[in-house]
C-alpha cells in the first residue's frame, strides 16, 4: 500500500446555520490524481480551503505525510508542500509573470538575490513540467490558459508536493483543458500528488487514479476510477439516477421563426468574428450551435439579440427585420416575442445585488401585469415571483432574497424563468447550463424541449458538447466565424469535433 | 536681465509652493498604491502643521517640532487604518471625517493653549527650519545666469524642500526595486493574491499608511515652520486635495508625481507673481482671476489632457476573505 499524502480525518465545518462539511473522512495517496467531483455547494471547495488554510475546520484531524498537523493559515500550508490552483486565479494582473511567483516567497529585502533564483528555478520547471512560458510576460496580456499555468508555477515554486486544482478548467477552452491534462500526467509522474476538484464527469474519468463524489457536505463514496463509470458517479453525486440524455420525442419543425442572412460581425479591434452566416430556426425545433468558445458564437448571440453592432445581413424575427446597428431597443424585441437568456448571466442577465423578485421581471417591469398606475404593484411582482420559484424549482424559496446569494444553477433557473414564463415566440439561449450543476442541467433541458414542443423557435448556443447533442433537433458547428457544417443530432461526437477543429472546412478550401 | 531674474524668481517660489504638494502626493501614492484611498491627506497635513508649530514653539527646537508633526500625523494615518482596514469601514467616509477633526480640533486647541485665535506663537529662529546656503552660492551670485540659478534655484533651501525632492527616487526604488513595494503594488492591484500567498494584508497596508503619516507630518510642518512662522488656522487651504489630483494626474508613478507638483506649483507662483500686473493683450485682469487659475487649469487637466489614468484596482475596496 503506497502512503498517504493527505488525510482528512472526521472534518466538521459549518457556516452560520449551513453545514458545509460534515464528518469528512478523506485519504490521498501520494503520486496519484484524485478527484473529487460533486454538485454546486456539495462543500468541495470549503473542504480544500481547510486543507489551505484558507478556513479552519470546527473539528477534525489532518494528517500530511502520516503526521497529524495543523494549518491555519496559507503559511502553514505552503510550509507543509500544499500548493493550491485557485478557481478565480490569485494572480496580479498587471504584474509580470516573474513578480508574481515570487510575491510572498521572496528570501530578499532588495530581490536581487530572489529574481535571479526565480529565473532559474523557472528555467527547470519549464524544463521538467512542459510548463514554458515568458517570465517578463505581464499577465492580463496572457491567454487564461497560459495564467493558470503561472498560477502552478506559483505552487511548484514554493515547493509543493501536493497540489489541489479548483474547477481548472471552467475558463479553459478544450485545447488548453487538454494541455493542462498533460501537465497534470507529467506532475503526476514525477511523484507530485494532485487533488482535482470539478463537477464535470468526463475529466474525472479522463484523469483521475481514484475519485470521491461529495453530496451536500458529506463525502458519499470513493472509488477507483477504472472500476467506476459516469453513471454511477453521477447517480452519486445526486442521490439519484439522473438522465443524462433527455428524452425528447421527435420534432415538428413549422413556419420559420427567426431568419438570418449573410451576417457578418466585427469586435471592436475590427476582426471578422462572425462571416457571412445565414441560417434558419422554425417554430418546434431546437437548433444548436456547437464550437469551440471564441468562434463567434458569443457575437452571433448578441448581433441577433440586437445588442452588437453588425456590418452587413438582416435579421428577421417572424418576417420583420431587426435593427442590426447594436442600437435596438430590448424592450421592442421583447415584445415582438424574443427572449433573451444570455451566456454571462453576472455581467448582462441579473443585476446580483437586487432582489429575487426583482430579478424575476427584469426588463419586463414596465408590462402592466407588474404596475399599479405609475408604481411597480408589489403584490402582483411577488406572488409572479412565488409561482416561477415553484414552477423552476428555484432554490431557496424565497423571493426576498439576495440574487447574488442563489447558487449559480439557482441563478440561471432565475433568468430561464423570466425569459420562459413570458410566452415568447423565438427563444435564444447562450450556455443554458455554465456552472450549473447536473440535476438542474436535466431540469433546464427539459424545460428546453418543453418550449420547443410547444411550438416556440430555440436557438441554443453552447460549448458543451453533450448538451447541444442532446437538445438539437439540428446541429450548426462554427468554426472562425463561420458555419462550417450541418448535422442531424445523431452525428457522433468525433465528426462533430473535426467540424469544430475546422479540420474538414481547411480541407474543403484547399 | 531684469526679465531672467524675473523667471528665476518665480521658477524660486515654483519649488517652494510645490514642496507641501510633493509631500503630500507622495504619502497618497503610498497608501492609494496599497489600496487605500486618502481623502484625509488634507487633514493629516493639518494636524502635522499645528502639532510642528505648537510643539516647536513651546520646546525651542525645529527638531522636536518636526517630529512631533510625523508623530501625530501618523497618528492620525494610524486612525484611518482603524476605520478601514481592521473594520473595512467606507475610506471616503474615514478621510473626509478626520479632515474634520483635523480643521476643528487645530483651531480649538490652539486657541486654549495659546490664546491668539488659533494661531500658535511666532517662531523665533532656532524654531523653524533655515534656509540652507551652500558654499560657494555668494561667491558666483554674480555670474550670469550660472549664478543666480545656483544661489537662488539649488542653494538657499530649507532642509525639508531637498528632503521632499529626495523622496522622488527613494519612493520610485522602495516601490519598484524592494520586497516591500512589489507587495505594497500588489496589495492595491489584488489582495486576494498576497492572502493566498501567506503574507498579511492588513499589515502591509498599515504600514503603507505609516508611510503616508509621515510624509504628511514632514508636508504639514514644512508649511507652519519653513513656509509660514507658525501655524494659521486652515493653513493647508485645499493643498491635500490638488495633491490628490496631482497623484491621478500622475498614474501613481513617482516621478510624474514629482513633474506634476511642480506644475501646480509654477501655476501657483505665476499667478502670484502676475497678480496685479497687466498681460500682454488681454490688459489688467482681477486678482481671483489670477488665483483661480490653478484650479481651473486642476479641472481642465483632470478632465482632458491625462488620458486614461488607471488607478490601483483594489483601491477603496476593503478587502474581506470569500464568503
Amino acid at each position: 500500500m503506497a502512503q498517504a499524502a493527505i488525510e482528512l480525518i472526521g472534518i466538521n465545518k459549518s457556516f452560520g446555520a449551513v453545514r458545509a462539511n460534515r464528518d469528512i473522512n478523506l485519504e490521498v495517496t501520494r503520486g496519484t490524481i484524485h478527484g473529487i467531483v460533486g454538485e454546486n455547494g456539495a462543500g468541495k471547495s470549503t473542504l480544500m480551503s481547510i486543507l489551505y488554510g484558507f478556513y479552519q475546520a470546527d473539528s477534525g484531524e489532518i494528517r500530511v505525510g502520516g503526521k497529524p498537523v495543523s494549518i491555519n493559515t496559507p503559511n502553514d500550508a505552503i510550509a507543509l508542500g500544499i500548493g493550491m490552483v485557485h478557481q478565480h486565479f490569485m494572480l496580479v494582473d498587471n504584474f509580470t509573470v516573474l513578480e508574481n511567483v515570487i510575491l510572498g516567497a521572496e528570501t530578499d529585502a532588495l530581490l536581487k538575490s530572489s529574481i535571479a533564483k526565480a529565473r532559474s528555478e523557472l528555467e527547470r520547471l519549464e524544463r521538467e513540467y512542459g510548463l514554458e512560458v515568458d517570465p517578463d510576460a505581464i499577465i492580463e496580456e496572457l491567454p487564461v490558459g497560459l495564467q493558470q499555468r503561472v498560477e502552478i508555477l506559483k505552487a511548484l515554486y514554493r515547493g509543493a508536493e501536493i497540489l489541489i486544482l479548483d474547477e481548472p478548467t471552467g475558463v479553459l477552452t478544450p485545447a488548453e483543458a487538454d494541455h493542462l491534462f498533460r501537465i497534470l500526467k507529467q506532475l503526476k509522474e514525477q511523484g507530485k500528488t494532485v487533488v482535482l476538484i470539478t463537477h464535470k464527469l468526463r475529466e474525472i474519468m479522463a484523469i483521475t487514479d481514484t475519485v470521491s463524489v461529495m453530496r451536500q457536505g458529506t463525502m458519499v463514496a470513493t472509488r477507483v476510477t477504472k472500476e467506476t463509470t459516469v453513471g454511477e458517479l453521477a447517480e452519486l453525486m445526486v442521490g439519484r439516477r439522473v438522465l443524462l440524455r433527455v428524452e425528447k420525442g421527435q420534432s415538428e419543425a413549422g413556419a420559420i421563426k427567426l431568419s438570418v442572412r449573410n451576417l457578418t460581425v466585427k469586435d471592436s479591434r475590427g476582426v471578422t468574428m462572425v462571416d457571412d452566416v445565414s441560417f434558419d430556426v422554425h417554430g418546434g425545433e431546437i437548433v444548436g450551435i456547437a464550437g469551440v468558445a471564441g468562434n463567434g458564437q458569443s457575437e452571433l448571440l448578441e448581433a441577433i439579440s440586437g445588442i452588437r453592432h453588425a456590418v452587413s445581413g438582416e435579421v428577421m424575427l417572424e418576417g420583420k427585420p431587426i435593427d442590426l446597428t447594436g442600437k435596438a431597443d430590448p424592450g421592442e424585441l421583447r415584445d415582438r416575442g424574443l427572449a433573451h437568456v444570455p451566456e454571462d448571466r453576472h455581467h448582462v442577465g441579473l443585476v446580483l445585488a437586487f432582489e429575487e423578485n426583482e430579478n424575476s421581471i427584469l426588463g419586463y417591469h414596465d408590462d402592466e401585469r407588474y404596475l399599479k398606475g405609475p408604481f411597480l404593484n408589489v403584490d402582483a411582482i411577488m406572488a409572479d415571483a412565488k409561482d416561477k420559484i415553484e414552477k423552476y424549482d428555484i432554490r431557496p424559496g424565497n423571493p426576498r432574497l439576495k440574487t447574488a446569494n442563489f447558487s449559480g444553477g439557482n441563478q440561471q433557473k432565475i433568468v430561464l424563468a423570466r425569459e420562459m414564463e413570458q410566452d415568447p415566440g423565438v427563444l435564444i439561449v447562450g450556455q443554458p447550463t455554465r456552472g450549473v450543476d447536473v440535476g438542474a442541467i436535466e431540469f433546464i433541458h427539459k424545460r428546453l424541449i418543453a418550449m420547443r414542443d410547444q411550438g416556440k423557435a430555440v436557438l441554443v448556443v453552447s460549448v458543451e458538447l453533450d448538451e447541444i447533442r442532446s437538445l438539437s433537433d439540428r446541429i450548426l458547428v462554427m468554426f472562425a466565424g463561420r458555419i462550417v457544417g450541418e448535422r442531424g443530432p445523431e452525428a457522433t461526437e468525433g465528426e462533430l469535433g473535426l467540424l469544430m477543429a475546422g479540420v474538414e472546412h481547411q480541407e474543403a478550401a484547399e | 536681465m531684469d526679465s531672467f531674474n524675473a523667471i528665476v524668481q518665480v521658477l524660486d517660489s515654483t519649488i517652494r509652493l510645490s514642496v507641501p504638494l510633493l509631500l503630500a502626493c507622495l504619502a497618497g501614492l503610498y497608501s492609494e498604491r496599497a489600496g487605500i484611498f486618502d481623502i484625509g491627506l488634507e487633514g493629516k497635513m493639518l494636524v502635522g502643521a499645528f502639532a510642528g508649530a505648537a510643539a516647536a514653539s513651546v520646546f525651542h527646537s525645529a527638531f522636536v517640532g518636526l517630529g512631533t508633526a510625523v508623530l501625530i500625523s501618523v497618528a492620525f494615518a494610524m486612525v484611518h487604518g482603524f476605520a478601514s482596514i481592521t473594520h473595512r469601514g467606507n475610506q471616503i467616509v474615514s478621510g473626509v471625517a478626520i479632515n474634520f477633526v483635523a480643521a476643528g480640533s487645530t483651531i480649538i486647541l490652539g486657541q486654549a493653549w495659546f490664546e491668539q485665535g488659533g494661531r500658535t506663537p511666532a517662531l523665533q529662529p532656532g524654531e523653524r527650519f533655515e534656509a540652507i546656503v551652500w558654499p560657494g552660492a555668494e561667491a558666483i551670485r554674480n555670474v550670469p545666469i550660472l549664478g543666480p540659478v545656483y544661489a537662488e534655484l539649488i542653494s538657499g533651501h530649507s532642509i525639508l524642500v531637498y528632503f521632499a525632492f529626495a523622496m522622488v527616487p527613494f519612493t520610485w526604488w522602495v516601490l519598484f526595486r524592494t520586497r516591500f513595494g512589489l507587495r505594497m503594488r500588489a496589495v492595491g492591484e489584488n489582495p486576494a493574491a498576497v492572502d493566498t500567498a501567506g503574507i498579511s494584508v492588513a499589515w502591509l497596508r498599515y504600514r503603507a499608511l505609516i508611510c503616508t503619516g509621515v510624509l504628511t507630518g514632514v508636508a504639514g510642518a514644512y508649511l507652519s515652520m519653513v513656509q509660514n512662522g507658525g501655524f494659521v488656522k486652515d493653513m493647508t487651504a485645499g493643498k491635500g486635495y490638488i495633491a490628490l489630483a496631482a497623484l491621478i494626474f500622475a498614474k501613481w508613478k513617482p516621478v510624474n508625481a514629482m513633474f506634476a507638483c511642480l506644475l501646480f506649483g509654477f501655476l501657483d507662483a505665476a499667478s502670484i507673481r502676475l497678480q496685479g500686473s497687466p498681460l500682454p493683450i488681454i490688459g489688467k485682469v482681477p486678482v481671483q482671476f489670477m488665483q483661480a487659475l490653478p484650479y481651473v487649469l486642476t479641472v481642465i487637466l483632470l478632465a482632458g489632457f491625462i488620458g486614461k489614468a488607471i488607478p490601483p484596482r483594489a483601491g477603496g475596496v476593503p478587502y474581506v476573505k470569500e464568503r
